[in-house]
């Protein structure tokens, strides 16, 4: 069994998770998925909307939704930090009004004509996705 | 009367006293917000502290820094100043202190010829630049007791704008740093252009030389990660910049309310001493009055005003002058 990883979640208003895993997954603007485990090398990665994954030595698995941040993998043993300005533990998230924010953008990008706001609502539907796939496991 | 000012007195001091009541009120509240507003400055440095190592990191690791918002200008022609001060008054000296020093250093800007443009955040440095008419650029306020990370990505979001658009070309943080309960400080910190010494000392913390640096891997290239992490990094500090001032706000409305409190106290004390004398005094008037009167009203049932003594002390007196004389 090789050493745990030491992961950290960190938002500017409160560390949202620490705790030790086997391996963690989150995707990286342009890169797709990717996932860390133990001595890992160093990396540095800007994060997309994404639905993190963090496999924990228990055996759960928590989920997190990230919306944009950066991940910085160093050290040995490795830590694994992740910086989101928004991220959310599935077990805070509403799933139904993450649903219902999803249809409202849904309905906006087929009506509206305004450049300003067809990005507004891409950027909810992706964060509203995001939502719903994290919390939607975790309630599964 | 003299009944009549005894009452202004009472009116007084029980109008003291809600006064007191208010500001006691104040004070508590203020008191209790002080260690929640520090909870969240703390809560606040792991993100800060992390933001910072990563781009160092970056810096190590080559990311070029061509970046528009670590370019600093060679002439510096308009400076932004954001100062930040509370939503509401009855904060001593809070307000005044970085409204200050922010107009010190317009009026050096003035006299150089190079132009300025103030941010005010908080209510407060709104109503005060606006009214001595100072260039303003956009308001922000409404949070000042309890600024959210939304509050400060706004703010981080307006100045880096009015930065890379190249309508001014450098911009100063003015606000309270909070050392402690006890002390706080009116600081002025440069925020953009980012520069390695800005970056490194920028949390009032010494560059601390840890970690492999240089092997990183990265993903998408540095540069790309470099210019999506600055705007972030420019929001963590001012989001740092708005906790601090908000712990600041409280401790100086605590302080403020305290000595305000105290004054009430004291100012109580001797009204009422005033309003004791003043109530002896009528009592005493009131008895000679009632005296006077009594015996007025006994003269007028005899006939004369006068008692009428007896010959015998008549002569006595004179006897006794007599003596005295000789």
């Amino acid at each position: 069994m090789p050493e745990p990883l030491i992961v950290e979640v960190v938002s500017p208003e409160a560390v949202l998770y620490t705790g030790e895993a086997d391996m963690v997954i989150t995707r990286t603007l342009g890169g797709g998925e990717v996932a860390f485990q133990a001595g890992h090398a160093a990396f540095l990665g800007a994060l997309v909307e994404n639905h993190a994954r963090i496999f924990q030595t228990d055996g759960t698995i928590q989920d997190i939704a990230i919306h944009r941040g950066f991940v910085e993998v160093s050290g040995a043993p490795t830590k694994v930090s992740i910086l989101s300005d928004t991220a959310e533990l599935a077990q805070d998230i509403d799933v139904d009004r993450a649903k219902e924010a999803l249809e409202r953008h849904l309905h906006t990008l087929r009506n509206e004509k305004i450049e300003e706001n067809i990005a507004e609502a891409i950027a909810g539907r992706d964060r509203a996705q995001v939502r719903i796939a994290t919390g939607g496991n975790f309630s599964a | 009367m003299a009944g009549g000012q005894e009452r202004i007195l009472k009116e007084r001091i029980r109008s003291v006293s809600a006064t007191k009541k208010i500001t006691r009120a104040m004070e508590l509240i203020a008191a209790s917000r002080i260690v929640k507003a520090q909870a969240r400055v703390t809560a606040a440095v792991p993100y800060s502290e992390q933001i910072t190592e990563v781009v160092k990191d970056l810096a190590a690791g080559g990311a070029s820094s061509d970046s528009p918002m670590l370019a600093g200008r060679d002439e510096i022609r308009h400076t932004c100043y954001v100062v930040i001060t509370a939503d509401r008054g009855l904060c001593g000296g809070y307000n005044s202190g970085t409204q200050r020093a922010a107009e010190g250093e317009i009026k050096a800007d003035v006299l150089a010829g190079r132009d300025y443009t103030v941010i005010p955040i908080g209510r407060k440095a709104d109503g005060y630049f606006r009214f001595r008419g100072y260039n303003l650029g956009k308001p922000f306020n409404g949070f000042s007791d309890q600024p959210s990370y939304e509050d400060a990505r706004k703010i981080g979001e307006h100045v880096v704008e009015l930065f890379v658009s190249g309508q001014v070309d450098k911009v100063e943080l003015v606000y309270t740093r909070f050392v402690s309960a006890g002390s706080q400080e009116v600081v002025l910190r440069p925020l953009v252009p980012l520069r390695a010494d800005t970056v490194e000392g920028g949390d009032g913390k010494p560059a601390g030389a840890e970690g492999p640096g240089g092997d990183y891997e990265f993903e998408p290239d540095p540069e790309t990660i470099l210019d999506t992490l600055l705007p972030r990094y420019v929001e963590a500090r001012v989001y740092a910049a708005l906790l601090n001032a908000a712990a600041s706000e409280h401790a100086f409305r605590q302080r403020a309310m305290k000595s305000a409190t105290d004054n009430a106290e004291d100012l109580i004390e001797s009204l009422s001493r005033i309003m004791n004398r003043a109530r002896q005094d009528s009592i005493t008037t009131e008895i000679m009055e009632i005296v006077g009167g009594a015996e007025a009203l006994d003269a007028d049932d005899e006939d004369s005003p006068y008692l009428d003594l007896g010959d015998e002390i008549y002569e006595q007196i004179q006897q006794a002058d007599s003596g005295a004389t000789l």
